[in-house]
């Protein structure tokens, strides 16, 4: 039943179909939303009228192509923008984590670990509540008691960025750890000796073996962050992010324009997530 | 010997220690109160603010919300089932069946539609599926039926949904328990006269059962929270709980009774993994490694 | 001569288990002091304290004079060549050399002149811009000293890092360790479990078991003049033979073998007749099948059980007749001797070139 022992050949055969079949369910979906971007039609499903890039550069006025559109274009951007933010943040605090975890000792330290790696497990739209109710409950507390009125805690991208953040921290503070739980501590030691001192030592040492992981988490922590939607949800104000757009247009039923914005976003996701394994794989080599 | 290292709490700790411990504090352990604390809060019919239990009251007392919630678990445990099924299998042909070097190449493909949001993948299906969709154009084109099926909109489709967007997360932990299993273990049972069923019975998923364990316990978490797949593909009639959260907190801005709704959300799911935990004899310690 | 390094009743506990009592020596400018034992005897532990990574409970530590209490690991005029060398992968070798010097504040061409001088100085010319992973093992080896040597620090501190090599390499670094330290002349305290390293290169040997020194000597006085049985034991091969001590008439003492053979014991003056003794007899002390015998001699027949050769440590393994104890004889391959197994042949040792000590209970790998 396994390739070391002899199999008969509808074993085999049966195997293979059933494999073929889940490859099937699994790709299905993604092969038609990316066909479909192509399709000259008005609408996102059969007949196949003819293959056009109109849906992504096509001027209007009846196909207005994805680069073309404003709202589509826009809600990239501030996308970018949000998950550039999440990046940094949750890059910084991650590595400091893991640090924390890994170089350091100090009571409690078993339990801090467990709350670190809640917000991984706690459902995206509980993360959105209790952010929102948190931040407008300090709002209206500040306002009453100080007169202060702090924009950064209503509804809007800063907000997205902060409730993001709280659980793709913990992703990231997880890669790194990953790699810095196989960092021989005797480098550090001969760095001592020869006279560094710990913040030379981290930066000479422990950070320069550190970057292949730093560079995936954010890497990670970007993609989580562009096509996160659960928490964004709650904590978005008047300018979307892509999912919150696209998901209005789905819901809406769609249109060969949302196909196009799959399609790139398929490509870019494709490449970021590529280009992190390729790096990866070299880093572990050395 | 390491731990005889003389090392004092020093600037580095400190300079670790804060960020992690702001991020923790301020975004999520403050909010999670918070929370709990708006949970028992609500006016009562004279419009005065005070502590209430009447937001937990109504849960229990109202069908629509009881039986959303029970309905989202019960649909939960049966789609996590449903991909246990399939993951079992596909962990097996892919760690034991397969050549490496396909191997190799399986573990990639089973990976990559993951890099594309969820969203991409429920649209995907609500092309395929839905009235003018997919499968209705062809099927009709073919002459097999004359008018198009709403295949959309029911619980079949919300399933078929919340299975594809969360195989992966059975698939990795299966995968990485299933490898570590010695094939000379099979091998030996199946020389010792265990038919396949028996080796699978007593062999492979007693092995196999943190992996298992963990691995349904992540989607059936994932699978309680999620928004996106039963509000695009559920029918009108079998909402899911987050949108009862939705729905208290952005459309009738009642956050008492969502916050209460959620705190319900993860008590429920808890207790739930807890039993499953008690059924299968696993402790939690062991499962989340 | 002034004193490098002096370690004055030095001990560090684990909890319950000491790793190091009461451990003092000194060492002088310019010597090859090593510290040979057994895994576990505590000399890695002793190293690292002297390294300043392990504080201690009681004693201390002076460098040149100046007490290292206090003073922090980085801060130590001492550098530590590690087990496993520890060289920096990220970076080439003339970063891995300049480290420290940059650490201490150095820059510019100075720091080049300086790394490309120990470079020549170690033998390893223009070897700068080479990874760390394109070099041999030995080439590694030399820039993990090169690394320390650069900061001219008072003692260099090596620990055990030999082990990785092979055979013929190994030997090969032992005789150019020696020269290098003679040639640079800083002071070596160098830690190994290989006694033929400690004995080729050093000036002074410690033996260390369980945490204390048992003998700080000369190489050839530890061989010749061992003070306790581990030392006997572990320095060298050496045949014991273990009985209880017993007098003659005529003041002679000995001891007797199963089967009733006597063997004749120069007895050190501390024991007294009735005592378990144990008595060590080298191999290269022994004769093989010599002509009359004069009086005072061990005489005894023994049977080769296998002829064990070594090129020229070539020895037979023999069992005493009548008896169950096993002797090694040096089998000298310049005149060459037809001997094989099942040979029954006589052995002859002087009692004077055989030390004897109160039984210790000190056991060797084939005892144990």
């Amino acid at each position: 039943m396994i390739r070391t022992l002899p199999t008969t050949r509808t074993y085999r055969i049966g195997f293979g179909v059933f494999a073929a079949a889940y490859f099937l369910f699994l790709f299905a979906p993604l092969v038609i939303v990316g066909v479909l971007a192509f399709n000259d039609s008005m609408f996102p499903s059969l007949p196949w009228y003819g293959f056009t890039l109109d849906w992504f550069i096509g001027k209007g006025p009846k196909k207005v192509g994805l680069f073309y559109n404003p709202m589509n274009m826009m809600a990239i951007l501030t996308s970018l923008r949000v998950a550039l933010g999440v990046s940094l943040l949750s890059t910084v605090v991650g590595t400091c984590a893991a640090f924390l975890f890994e170089q350091e000792e100090f009571r409690f330290k078993r339990l801090f670990y467990l709350l670190m790696i809640a917000p991984m497990v706690v459902p995206g739209v509980i993360l959105g509540i209790s952010i929102l109710s948190f931040a407008n409950s300090l709002g209206v507390l500040l306002e009453q008691s100080l007169g202060i009125d702090l924009r950064l805690l209503s509804p809007g991208l800063l907000l997205v960025t902060f409730g993001q953040s709280t659980f793709i921290t913990t992703f990231v503070t997880l890669v790194i750890i990953a790699r810095l739980k196989k960092f021989d501590r005797t480098l550090e030691d001969a760095a001592y000796n020869l006279g560094a001192t710990r913040l030379e030592v981290i930066w000479h040492i422990t950070l320069k073996y550190l970057r292949p992981s730093i560079i995936g988490g954010a890497a990670v922590a970007f993609l989580l962050s562009f096509e996160n939607f659960n928490t964004t949800l709650f904590l978005i104000g008047s300018k979307p992010t892509l999912p919150i757009a696209l998901f209005a247009q789905i819901r809406d039923g769609g249109s060969p324009v949302v196909n196009a914005v799959s399609v790139l976003l398929m490509f870019s996701m494709s490449v970021v997530a590529l280009g992190n394994l390729y790096l990866s794989r070299k880093s572990d080599a050395q | 010997m390491m731990n005889s290292r003389k090392r004092k709490i020093g600037w580095g700790f400190v300079i670790f220690f804060t960020p992690v411990f702001l991020w923790l504090a301020l975004l999520f352990v403050l909010p999670h109160l918070e929370l709990l604390r708006l949970s028992f809060l609500g006016t009562d019919y004279y419009g005065k603010s005070g502590v209430t239990l009447e937001n937990y009251a109504a849960f229990f007392k109202e069908p629509a919300y009881w039986m959303t919630c029970a309905r989202t678990a019960v649909y939960s445990i049966i789609v996590t089932l449903i991909i246990l099924m399939i993951a079992l299998p596909m962990a097996f042909y892919i760690t034991k069946v397969v050549g490496l070097r396909v191997r190799g190449l399986l573990t990639l493909m089973i990976v990559v539609p993951f890099w594309v949001s969820v969203l991409i993948r429920v649209y995907g299906w609500m092309i395929i599926l839905r009235e003018s969709g997919i499968i209705n154009r062809v099927l009709i084109g073919l002459g097999i039926w004359k008018t198009p099926l709403e295949m959309l909109y029911n619980d079949a489709s919300l399933m078929v949904g919340l299975v594809h967007t969360n195989l992966l997360f059975m698939l990795v932990p299966i995968i990485g328990v299933m490898d570590s299993l010695d094939n000379s273990l099979i091998e030996a049972g199946s020389n010792l006269g265990a038919g396949k069923l028996m080796i699978w019975w007593k062999i492979i998923i007693p092995h196999c059962m943190t992996g298992i364990m963990s691995g349904s316990i992540i989607v059936f978490m994932l699978v309680t929270g999620s928004y996106i797949t039963p509000a695009l593909m559920g029918g009108k009639n079998s909402q899911w709980f987050t949108q009862q959260i939705y729905n208290q907190f952005i459309i009738a801005f009642n956050w008492n009774q969502g916050a209460a709704f959620g705190f319900l959300l993860l008590a429920i799911s808890s207790l739930i993994v807890w039993v499953a935990l008690r059924i299968t004899g696993q402790k939690l310690g062991e499962v989340v490694k | 001569m002034p004193i490098d390094l002096s370690v004055r009743d030095v001990s560090k506990r684990f909890g319950s288990f000491t790793a190091v009592d009461h451990v003092s020596f000194e060492v002088e400018t310019g010597k090859f002091f090593s510290i040979l034992g057994p895994s576990g005897c505590g000399k890695t532990t002793l190293l690292r304290m002297i390294a300043g990574f392990y504080d201690f409970s009681s004693g201390s530590i002076a460098i040149r004079g100046q007490d290292m209490a206090g003073v922090e690991a980085n801060k130590r005029p001492v550098k530590l060549v590690f087990q496993h060398l520890a060289l920096f992968p990220m970076m080439d070798v003339k970063e891995n050399i300049a480290f420290g010097l940059r650490r201490r504040g150095e820059r510019g061409v100075a720091v080049r002149r300086k790394v490309d001088d120990i470079l020549d100085r170690v033998g390893l010319p223009g070897f700068g811009d080479k990874k760390i992973n394109q070099l041999s093992g030995g080439q590694m080896q030399r820039v993990a000293i090169a690394r320390c040597l650069v900061l001219e620090p008072v003692v260099l501190l090596l620990d055990e890092p030999l082990g990785a090599l092979d055979l013929k390499l190994r030997e090969h670094m032992k005789v150019e360790l020696k020269k290098l330290q003679t040639e640079v002349g800083t002071t070596f305290v160098y830690i190994t479990h290989d006694q033929s390293e400690a004995m080729v290169m050093s000036d002074y040997v410690a033996v260390m078991n369980r945490g204390h020194f048992e003998q700080l000597d000369t190489p050839q006085n530890l061989y010749s003049n061992p003070a306790t049985s581990f030392v006997a034991q572990f320095v060298g091969e050496n045949n014991k033979i273990a009985g209880k001590l017993d007098r003659d008439g005529s003041g002679h003492f000995f001891i007797t073998l199963e089967g009733g053979m006597r063997l004749l014991v120069a007895k050190p003056a501390t024991l007294q007749a009735g005592e378990s003794v144990e008595v060590f007899v080298r191999p290269e002390a022994m004769s093989i099948n010599p002509g009359p015998t004069p009086e005072g001699m061990n005489k005894v027949t023994v049977v080769v059980k296998a002829v064990l050769f070594d090129g020229g440590n070539s020895r037979l393994l023999c069992v005493i007749e009548g008896s169950s104890k096993e002797l090694l004889v040096r089998l000298p391959q310049a005149v060459p001797y037809e001997v094989k197994a099942h040979d029954r042949i006589c052995v002859v040792w002087d009692p004077a070139r055989a030390v004897c000590f109160r039984s210790a209970g000190v056991k060797t790998y084939d005892e144990l």
